[in-house]
């Protein structure tokens, strides 16, 4: 489908400046930072001034900014984000370690957001003006209106402690030995407070974006005509009125990617899952601002791979996507 | 022959700004069955009213007296089965996110009890009769790659996919270049006449109205201003209006038949 | 009937206002009913609320009470949401309005950066640039506003786009008005409103954002904030978790105070079109 590889190239394409500005933008918030890798270092291990300067040479501290950034990004074109003192290792090692939890709670607190909102925006946008419409959408406006941390800290509270329904922290009980289905079932039911805290943050926005493109569809001519031509109202409510209403919500979910993110630090350091939230708040705790900075870097990328998956989406959900560049 | 559809002293209000606003007023009409009938008549005489109260599709705040039967159907109808209904803007009338095909299908299926495959073959057949080139291959297509005229050739195959018996044409050609209308209008002519269909032919354009049916119906401010066979209305129009509407039309045209 | 009175009409815009009201009141009292520095010790510890009436909603594990700590949360609150939303705009106005009106290579390079902002996480951008420069109010509000003067700067330049074709501006330039004149004072002005119904949302997302970072320990270290109430609750989340929902209930309903009033503002002005 060369509508779908023209959306990509071009998608790719228009990533190349944008990666290079957030680049540019650590590398001054690295150099805002007091004290440098070398003071991180010697922190960590002792050493005298002599070893301070032969490092300072060494890791081209003692060079121009200008070189500096050169060196910088030379280093990241060869997928290299530098080392981390906390940690000891490769910051892109850490990283990568961390981050399929992270897309795992991303993902199930997308799905649960998603799904459960657009279905519940359904359900209040089938009726515009009804009874149920406007109890969802204070509802959700409600829920919106709650910090991911401290529904995390309640759900924690009546659900850990008191009815000792689901574990406190973590993502798996550790060395409990389980493999395969079991081990699976156990990273579940730990993820469940975690993607429920994260989760219906965001389900508040499906929720009310499927309700406003519901109200405006069903006043689009081709739901009438939809009733000229005796379509069911089941079939007009999911097929035409909401199938159009689902549109910006995909869109949104591009959108919402980096916010998500976001919140997966509060969500994580709550619930103690090693992500790559947490490690960011291990990183600020710490004063590791290299691997802070490296999972800035990491996110962006994540986001714009995300936000390119949702336009590939995008593209086979609405026909007209690259229909005008096609004939041009 | 018992006439398709009575209509019985016919209003209807709108309320607008706090105000009542009478788009139909006492109106009474007959269409026979397989009578082709034009309502013609400037924006504002009440004949898309009209139109849209039979099928029941006006909004909820408009208010209905008076009565339309059916006395062929004895109950009353159901819209896609009974009536077909072509609306002006073929851009509008159609999910721009639906192929044309299932936008077809699903009328079928709705009121034939077809199964999804026998729906898609009648979306196939109909878009043939429509007169679409390759409509095995258009069936898949999407409103957007359509022209303005071969998307009102869909909605027309959409409308008459449930085999109505009568079928409501509002303006369904003034949204299109002079040509395309021509062939527009002897399409639903040839498929009218094929099937028996009764059609309701709802125009502004006088000439076009001639053109396609056996009986005109002129309207004015809500009203009936007088119906009649169409060779004797335009040989010799009753009333004032009548005869304004056809001296402005033949200062653009040289004849209307 | 006035647009205030039309306003207080909705329900949205009623409890929103009652809540906001109820807010701003607690903000500004704290001073008065708490004179006291809410980080000094008022009692025993862990103090349950409802027990003793001169600590209505007890104390924390260091004896702190809770209700003074909810008032001057408030300020601080207050304080950081209104400062950040004010910057947010105002950088995502200017932006917005040199992208827009510039045109060419202005407003290719303005918009990539604001690609660049939107692409990065904004609570992990706040994150790393109140860690990096250090914690104080002022860092916290910067911080909430670097994540937060894209969406301003996006409506506002799709705003100007759309008013710098129009008469006046052409006859500015006629007039021989320089152009970032007549960027900045024609043109903006008229952009403003749409940039100005982001308003509520920007509030209550800020006030959100703070009481994160303050979670986490990155708020203002000299100052009570409801977020590092929460955490300071959460380490006795089991004998005492009151400490951690007591702030947390005063969050959501200012948050839903927030919101509540933009909806009722969006009603409003919807009705006023219909009625024009």
């Amino acid at each position: 489908m060369n509508r779908a590889l023209r959306l990509i190239r071009r998608r790719l394409i228009g990533a190349i400046p944008v990666l290079l500005i957030v680049i540019v933008g650590t590398f001054l918030l690295l150099e805002t930072a007091p004290g440098d890798a070398v003071d991180a270092y010697i922190v960590s291990t002792g050493g005298d001034a002599g070893l301070i300067e032969a490092l300072r040479q060494r890791w081209g501290l003692d060079q121009s900014p200008m070189t500096r950034l050169a060196t910088y990004l030379w280093s990241l074109s060869h997928l290299d984000l530098g080392h981390s003192v906390t940690f000891s290792r490769p910051i892109l090692d850490v990283i990568l370690e961390r981050l399929p939890n992270t897309l795992l709670l991303m993902g199930s607190a997308t799905a649960l957001s998603f799904g459960l909102g657009s279905a519940l925006g359904i359900v209040a946008g089938a009726k515009p003006g009804s009874f149920r419409d406007r109890f969802l959408s204070i509802g959700s406006l409600a829920l919106y209106a709650v910090p991911g941390f401290w529904l995390g800290l309640v759900l924690t509270v009546l659900f850990s402690v008191q009815l000792r329904w689901f574990p406190i922290s973590g993502i798996e009980t550790i060395a409990s030995g389980k493999t395969g289905l079991g081990r699976a079932l156990d990273i579940g039911r730990h993820l469940v407070l975690p993607v429920a805290a994260l989760g219906f943050i965001y389900l508040a926005l499906y929720l009310r974006m499927m309700r406003t493109g519901m109200a405006e569809a069903w006043r689009q001519d081709f739901v009438l005509a939809a009733k000229a031509r005796g379509i069911s109202l089941r079939r007009i409510v999911i097929r035409h009125v909401a199938r159009n209403a689902l549109l910006p919500l995909v869109t949104m979910l591009g959108l919402q990617s980096a916010q998500m993110l976001g919140g997966s630090v509060v969500i994580e350091t709550v619930f103690s899952v090693p992500g790559l939230g947490r490690l960011a708040q291990e990183a600020v705790a710490s004063r590791d601002t290299p691997l802070l900075l490296g999972i800035i870097l990491v996110s962006a990328v994540l986001v714009i791979a995300i936000n390119l998956i949702v336009d590939i989406l995008y593209a086979f959900l609405d026909p007209r996507v690259g229909a005008s560049e096609a004939t041009a | 022959m018992t006439p398709a559809l009575n209509i019985h002293r016919l209003s209807v209000t709108y309320r607008r700004d706090r105000q009542e606003v009478e788009a139909l007023s006492g109106v009474d009409l007959d269409v026979g069955a397989g009578e082709k009938l034009a309502i013609i008549g400037e924006s504002g005489s009440g004949k898309s009213t009209l139109a849209l109260a039979i099928a029941g599709l006006l909004p909820a705040s408009a208010k209905i007296a008076g009565r339309i039967e059916w006395p062929s159907l004895g109950r009353p109808p159901v819209n896609g089965r009974d009536i077909g209904f072509v609306f002006q803007d073929p851009s509008a009338s159609l999910d721009p996110v639906m192929a044309v095909g299932e936008q077809i299908a699903e009328v079928a299926r709705a009121h034939r009890g077809m199964n999804w495959r026998q729906a898609y073959a009648l979306a196939e057949e109909l878009l043939a009769r429509v007169k679409l080139p390759e409509p095995a291959a258009l069936r898949k297509a999407y409103p957007h790659q359509l022209s303005g005229g071969q998307k009102q050739r869909v909605a027309i195959a959409a409308a008459i996919a449930g085999r109505p018996g009568l079928l409501i044409a509002d303006e369904a050609t003034s949204a299109l270049d002079t040509i395309v209308q021509r062939d527009i209008v002897a399409l639903i002519r040839q498929l009218v006449d094929e099937d028996g269909t009764s059609l309701l032919f709802i125009t502004h354009d006088i000439a076009l109205a001639s053109e396609i049916a056996n009986r005109i119906a002129v309207f004015r401010n809500g009203q009936l201003v007088e119906a009649g066979a169409t060779e004797a209305l335009v040989a010799s129009p009753q009333q004032a209006y009548t005869r304004l509407l056809l001296q402005a039309h033949l200062g653009l045209e040289e004849t209307v038949r | 009937m006035t647009i205030i009175h039309r306003f207080l009409k909705t329900p949205e815009g009623l409890a929103g206002a009652l809540l906001l009201a109820a807010f701003v009141l607690v903000a500004l009292a704290a001073p008065f009913f708490f004179p006291r520095d809410p980080l000094s010790i008022a009692g025993p510890a862990l103090l349950r609320p409802f027990q003793d009436w001169s600590l209505p909603l007890g104390t924390d594990r260091l004896g702190r009470d809770v209700l003074a700590g909810i008032f001057h949360g408030a300020r601080t609150s207050l304080a950081v949401s209104l400062a950040a939303a004010a910057a947010s705009i105002a950088v995502g106005a200017i932006v917005g309005t040199l992208a827009g009106f510039g045109g060419g290579w202005t407003d290719e390079v303005l918009m990539r950066i604001t690609d660049a902002f939107q692409t990065v996480p904004g609570f992990l951008l706040a994150l790393a640039f109140v860690s990096v420069v250090g914690p104080s109010l002022g860092v916290v509000v910067a911080a909430i506003a670097l994540s937060a003067w894209t969406g301003p700067a996006r409506i506002a330049r799709a705003e100007v786009l759309s008013i710098r074709e129009r008469d006046y501006v052409a006859s500015a330039r006629v007039a021989g008005m320089h152009p970032l004149e007549i960027a900045f004072r024609e043109v903006l002005p008229n952009a403003l409103p749409p940039v100005l119904a982001l308003a509520s949302v920007i509030v209550a997302q800020a006030i959100l954002v703070e009481a994160a970072l303050s979670f986490l320990g990155l708020g203002d270290p000299n100052r009570v904030t409801w977020g590092g109430m929460i955490a300071e609750g959460r380490t006795v989340l089991r004998s005492a978790p009151f400490l951690s929902i007591v702030p947390g209930i005063a969050l959501v309903l200012t948050v839903l105070g927030v919101y509540l009033a933009g909806e009722g503002a969006v009603e409003t002005a919807a009705k006023r079109r219909s009625l024009a």
